[in-house]
């Protein structure tokens, strides 16, 4: 075992834990945390300062998915594409909230696996999209939702497509996670195919499937349990509700 | 001429410098100069980042960062419209409304999955190492003018649309970023040497399963630290990985990458450092709860995370 190894720099980890979980500002916790670790690992001021810096700049493209459709997606909002994606599924008379997003978690899961990770995506389809429609299929059967339930739906919507987009690209050969782990066994001195490590991603992504799936087939059951109890009692929240039938 | 993301970096700093200077015309914006002088800022990293000294972009983010973390980044006013408006319009465009919302990842695909024909007298037309974003870039421009044409609006409301959405996000839109950086700065620092020292220094590996158990439940660990799987691959991997189950125990290199890729990946579905996955949405979403996805992928992610082990000891020692 070496023994030149700084573990001061573990300090930035107990920082970034104890910053998440007493719920202080994700902003203040990211800073401190970056100034702790690179002066535990004895940088001077200056380049502590470079370092986050340079981090910074080389990680822009991170906010570009995020900021380049808000414009579009907005205008279209304005014109009542949320409404209109929540009045379109409650026509159709077989869709629940549950089978709507196992739907989209197969297809999401299936384009991901053949490359086709665009396809999909939180601003320019859970939001527009696919979180109007999970809430008019629920609104179709059971009427106006209550906040809670409201939120879950949303939250499961987000979640369906990081589960399929997550559990479906790697499957894909030429995908940078699958260079990655090839070109990194490559210089310990162990070679292996990529189609073999895109095809052994194959188990794990069934088993998603599976997983999610069943929890979003149970997610139909507690609508029905959850709106027996609370519709008699709370008739509406006034939040712009889609027409039944279309 | 190649379209690159460089293009694409000007674009967004251009919309964040209009949206700076329109937060700044607001007068009934309750943190108008803070928040107007916050994605200002932030608009100057895409507009001329790359010709800063790295020192000064790095003291500019610690002073957004201090600004988002006192409250200074506030939503501005916005002209929103009635229901009976929303429904009325919903009504009259119909599925035309889908139109250029399906725009975006249709023109994305096809851009992304072209851009090695895209090629004039030698010169790509679309930046070959990110085809993805440039096409994606396009596909939102196309999608404007179809959006435009569609409901008979300026490109300037679209850019009025844009910063209420930016408003509705507020720092959240620059987190997924700041948590980038701070991967790099925990690499720089060797916050990855030291966790795997610390876990084969003091985890007993003599018995396969427990191995296996260290290496599937380490890279979730790690990628909960790091907010990425990438990240934690070669530490995990280079630590535990190739020396306990590939060295001692001989198992299949494939089976052990790929599964344990995969486990990072249920450690991404648990951590709020991926914010582009699991912060972002939950501000896009307007959900009171920022960990409200996070909470939605609790389940999903124990149950794959334990099967994970059960796959790779089985599959790996075939």
């Amino acid at each position: 075992m070496p023994t030149d190894i700084n573990l001061w720099p573990l300090l930035g980890v107990a920082v970034i834990i104890a910053g998440f979980v007493l719920r202080f500002n994700p902003m203040l916790v990211v800073i401190v945390t970056a100034i702790v670790t690179a002066f535990a690992a004895h940088f001077p001021v200056e380049k502590i300062l470079a370092t986050i810096g340079t981090g910074f700049i080389k990680t822009r493209n991170l906010p570009l998915i995020i900021l380049l459709p808000l414009a579009v997606i907005g205008l279209l909002e304005r014109h009542g594409l949320r409404q209109h994606a929540q009045r379109w599924i409650s026509g159709i008379r077989s869709a629940t909230s549950g089978r709507l997003l196992m739907a989209y978690l197969g297809a999401r899961q299936l384009t991901a696996a053949v490359g086709l990770t665009s396809l999909g995506g939180h601003p320019q389809m859970v939001r527009p999209l696919l979180a109007p429609m999970a809430e008019g299929a629920a609104e179709a059967r059971f009427g106006a939702l209550p906040d809670k339930v409201r939120y879950k739906l949303r939250a499961l919507a987000a979640a369906t497509d990081n589960v399929g987009l997550f559990f479906g690209e790697d499957i894909f050969v030429a995908f940078g996670a699958v260079v990655l782990m090839t070109t990194f066994l490559r210089e310990a001195g162990i070679e292996v195919e990529p189609i073999h490590v895109a095809m052994w991603g194959i188990p794990t992504a069934v088993c998603a499937f599976c997983i999610h799936a069943w929890r979003l087939r149970r997610l139909d059951a507690w609508l029905a349990r959850e709106m027996a109890g609370s519709a008699p009692t709370s008739p509406t929240t006034p939040v712009a509700t889609a027409g039944k039938g279309a | 001429m190649t379209l690159t993301i460089t293009h694409l970096y000007d674009l967004v700093g251009l919309i964040l410098a209009i949206t700076a200077v329109m937060t700044l015309m607001d007068r009934q914006h309750s943190r108008r100069y803070s928040s107007a002088f916050f994605w200002g800022l932030y608009s100057l990293v895409f507009l001329v980042g790359d010709q800063l000294p790295p020192v000064w972009v790095g003291t500019g983010v610690v002073v957004m960062a201090l600004i988002a973390a006192f409250g200074g980044v506030g939503v501005g006013h916005h002209v929103v419209r009635s229901a009976a408006e929303y429904t009325a319009s919903a009504t009259r465009l119909g599925n035309r409304l889908f139109i250029p919302a399906l725009a975006i990842p249709v023109v994305t695909m096809v851009g992304t999955l072209s851009a090695k024909v895209l090629v004039v007298g030698g010169t790509p037309l679309l930046d070959p190492k990110n085809a993805t974003l440039v096409s994606l870039g396009i596909g939102c421009l196309v999608a404007l003018a179809l959006a435009c044409k569609l409901t008979h609006e300026t490109p300037v409301q679209g850019i009025r649309e844009s910063r209420r959405l930016t408003d509705a996000l507020g720092w959240a839109l620059v987190l997924p970023q700041m948590l980038g950086m701070l991967g790099l700065v925990f690499s720089d620092a060797g916050v990855g040497k030291a966790v795997s020292h610390v876990t084969t220094s003091y985890v007993n590996m003599d018995v396969r399963f427990f191995a296996v158990l260290v290496y599937v439940v380490g890279m979730a660990l790690f990628t909960i630290i790091m907010g990425n799987g990438f990240a934690a691959f070669p530490v995990m991997t280079g630590g535990v990985g190739v020396p306990i189950l590939i060295g001692v125990y001989h198992g299949d290199p494939a089976v052990m990458a790929s599964i344990g890729m995969l486990s990072g990946y249920c450690g991404t579905l648990l951590t709020p450092m991926a914010a582009n996955y699991n912060i972002v949405p939950a501000a896009l979403l307007d959900l009171p709860d920022k960990n409200a996805v996070i909470r939605a992928q609790v389940p999903t992610a124990l149950c794959l995370l334990t099967c994970n082990v059960f796959l790779l000891y089985f599959l790996m020692f075939r």
